[in-house]
């Protein structure tokens, strides 16, 4: 039997051949100019701008110089710590109130709605035609402690529980914190609803027949096949709604009250009123750090990073 | 055999995709994008920039910087006002004072209604007034404690009093020598802004209310009395109230007053802390009673007869809306030719029966008579002597006293 004994084949020697030239090689890049010349002014030049107004001392006439006071966030953080706290608990309070309420609606919307669909979602975005400012004055209308939802209240005593609760005050509903949560998940509903109507949209409702014919009850073929895949809408509705509501201080300005105060009405008064630009700016930064860890620790929890 | 699904992929092309993603040289995953721009941006601005990003200091230029004055060759002169703060016609586009301005000496008028808050404009024209820039406003109309803070940092020029004969002539003698702007060499007042009591009747329901104290104490108004966020105003009032001065208290007066109001707020008393929106919670009722501007009260009155006003017997709080020239404004002498004008009794009866503020021009009331009665005999538009004498005003503060006052009022407000 004859060995095999010949030397493999030498190949022989590749001509010198250039790797084709990658012509689109820069094109991504310039494709993401505008887009990152954008954050550049608009975003990281304000940050570094604010970063070093935080650490700055010094007085409108004197001017201000970077020196480094790092005691500045120290001091700002024990003086307003409870606006910060106060913040936290407003906006997660409206955003399980916006997904409590953002869920069966963006529900019906994705699966029941037939040809009522786009009408509900025209209902959803319209308030978005009218300013901030206007749909959050026409809930002091809503509210007015004579009109006929307090008298409502009232007469059913939800405000006795309430006031025990520390939610409201006395027999009035504007002026507390109720009315402040109010307002924030008003504001912020459209936030939640229009993430989750997209996620809901996509799931095949053949899951849901396929779920029926292994015998699932409604309820578990919720549990366990709807839910999970909508998982994307809530963390990005929760997100969009949690994230702004911490910073708004309209609400708390118009439907609130002294003790309602959130930590972006101190940021403003700091601003524009005291003109204490150092504390103001240190504020922000303790409320971009705060949101950031709460962020990140809630997409891990979640543990859909890669699906937002 | 497998379905073929042309746009999905296998569970192993997907890893495999997500893999390329996550770990390849040119694996741009959103997180690493994320670290690298917060990392360049640390590095690229870094430590350097900012230290080198201090803000200049405001830059004091002693009695304010001319420019060249262009107004014999422009016939015209740009005038910033606050919102609905001028005369309109029936359709709501002419301002016949203006008109008339610009009729008799040619002048044409670039009327902008973009001041919204003191505060904002501030904001917005720092900027250049601290570079010593030309802010493209001829006047510009501030209340009392920022009118105070330009002439103090030198941003204003001074006025040449020559071309002002009617407004040295005319001018209340309740405005005449503000402590901030003595002899009024930079500003002239544009509106007087008196801070009263406003109630509701219907709201009230019998309640009696005479003075401050009324508010603050009477339990039955317990959670239905506003107060205004100008702290020179609800605090100039609650000086008054306790028989303090409000044109020389002390910090110490200012602390016991400031806890005065503490005490109120802590008992649930004050129902919120306003800016002008207070003016739709005392229409409907959720204030019974509350600190208000009034010019507002003389519109509110006007649609809600429930609503009324009352002047303490310790006084009421009186500020103004000031015409002032910014630095570098290109038509000196065109903007003080109609600062002159409106101290001219005809045109202010005329812009007073529009805008039912405090008029500060002497003379009004027959010239006011004429268009509209009832403004005439308004003490809210034309003060009479016993409404002249009631008048008190905030005295000026230095930079650190404004800080700390305003600090320690923001803090009772809650923020």
């Amino acid at each position: 039997m004859a060995t095999l004994t010949e030397a493999p084949p030498v190949a022989p020697p590749a001509p010198e051949r250039k790797p084709p030239r990658r012509r689109g090689r820069w094109t991504p890049y310039l494709l993401l100019l505008p887009g990152l010349l954008w954050l550049l002014v608009f975003f990281a030049l304000p940050v570094i701008y604010q970063a070093s107004t935080s650490v700055q001392t010094g007085s409108l006439e004197q001017g201000y110089e970077v020196t480094w006071h790092f005691a500045t966030y120290w001091e700002a953080l024990s003086e307003y710590w409870p606006q910060f706290v106060r913040s936290v608990l407003y906006a997660a309070s409206a955003t399980v109130l916006c997904l409590l309420l953002g869920y069966p609606l963006a529900y019906l919307i994705a699966f029941r709605a037939g040809r009522w669909r786009n009408l509900i979602m025209i209902l959803v975005i319209a308030p978005f035609f009218t300013s901030f400012l206007i749909r959050t004055l026409a809930w002091k209308t809503i509210l007015a402690d004579g009109g006929p939802v307090v008298d409502a209240l009232n007469a059913l005593h939800v405000l006795d529980v309430t006031a025990w609760l520390g939610w409201t005050a006395g027999d009035r509903v504007l002026a507390t914190p109720l009315a402040v949560v109010c307002g924030l998940t008003y504001n912020f509903l459209p936030f939640m609803i229009l993430p989750l109507y997209t996620s809901l949209e996509r799931i095949d409702p053949r899951l849901h027949e396929a779920a029926g014919d292994l015998y699932a009850r409604p309820s578990t073929t919720f549990r366990r096949v709807t839910f999970p895949l909508s998982m994307p809408g809530v963390v990005s509705g929760t997100l969009l709604t949690f994230i702004p509501a911490s910073g708004d201080y309209i609400n708390s300005d118009l439907l609130g009250s002294t003790d309602t105060r959130m930590v972006g009405n101190v940021i403003q008064s700091q601003f524009l009123r005291i003109l204490d630009y150092p504390t103001a700016a240190a504020l922000s930064f303790i409320l971009m750090a705060a949101i950031l860890v709460v962020v990140t620790l809630y997409i891990r929890k979640s543990g859909t990073e890669d699906l937002v | 055999m497998e379905q073929y699904e042309p746009d999905r992929l296998s569970p192993a092309q997907e890893a495999a995709v997500r893999r390329s993603f996550r770990n390849g040289r040119a694996a741009l995953s959103r997180r690493s994008l994320l670290r690298a721009s917060a990392g360049g941006a640390l590095a690229v601005g870094g430590l350097g920039a900012l230290s080198a990003c201090g803000i200049p200091p405001a830059g004091n230029t002693q009695g304010g910087v001319p420019a060249e004055d262009h107004s014999k060759k422009e016939k015209s002169v740009s005038f910033s006002n606050w919102t609905e703060y001028m005369d309109v016609d029936e359709a709501g586009r002419e301002h016949p004072t203006l008109d008339a301005f610009a009729e008799r000496t040619g002048i044409t008028v670039k009327y902008t209604e973009d001041i919204n808050d003191n505060t904002e404009f501030f904001g917005k024209i720092k900027p250049q007034l601290a570079a010593g820039q030309d802010t493209g406003r001829d006047i510009i109309v501030l209340t009392d404690w920022l009118a105070a803070r330009l002439i103090r940092l030198g941003w204003v020029q001074k006025l040449d009093p020559a071309n002002l004969p009617n407004a040295f002539a005319n001018l209340s003698p309740q405005f005449r020598s503000p402590d901030w702007d003595p002899g009024r060499a930079y500003s002239y007042p544009w509106q007087g802004i008196a801070a009263v009591i406003a109630y509701n009747k219907k709201a009230l329901d019998g309640v009696e209310v005479r003075t401050l104290s009324d508010l603050l104490d009477n339990p039955r108004l317990k959670g239905r009395v506003g107060l205004l966020t100008e702290m020179r105003d609800t605090m100039g009032l609650t000086l008054l109230d306790m028989g303090k001065e409000p044109e020389k208290f002390t910090a110490d007066d200012y602390d016991a007053a400031l806890a005065r109001l503490q005490r109120a707020v802590d008992k649930g008393q004050i129902r919120r802390f306003t800016g002008n929106d207070y003016t739709a919670d005392i229409s409907k009722g959720d204030f019974a009673a509350c600190v208000a501007w009034a010019g507002d009260v003389v519109q509110l009155k006007a649609d809600n007869p429930d609503i009324d006003f009352l002047i303490p017997d310790s006084g009421y709080m009186m500020s103004s809306d000031n015409l002032l020239i910014p630095n570098k404004a290109r038509h000196k002498t065109n903007a003080e030719r109609l600062i002159d004008y409106y101290f001219e009794p005809q045109a202010a009866a005329q812009l007073a029966a529009y805008i039912n503020f405090v008029c500060p021009v002497e003379g009004v009331k027959d010239e006011l008579a004429k268009i509209d009665e009832d403004a005439a005999n308004n003490p809210l538009i034309i003060p009479d002597k016993a409404m002249q004498a009631k008048s008190r005003a905030f005295r000026s503060l230095s930079s650190k006293e404004e800080t700390e006052f305003e600090e320690k009022f923001a803090k009772l407000t809650g923020a």
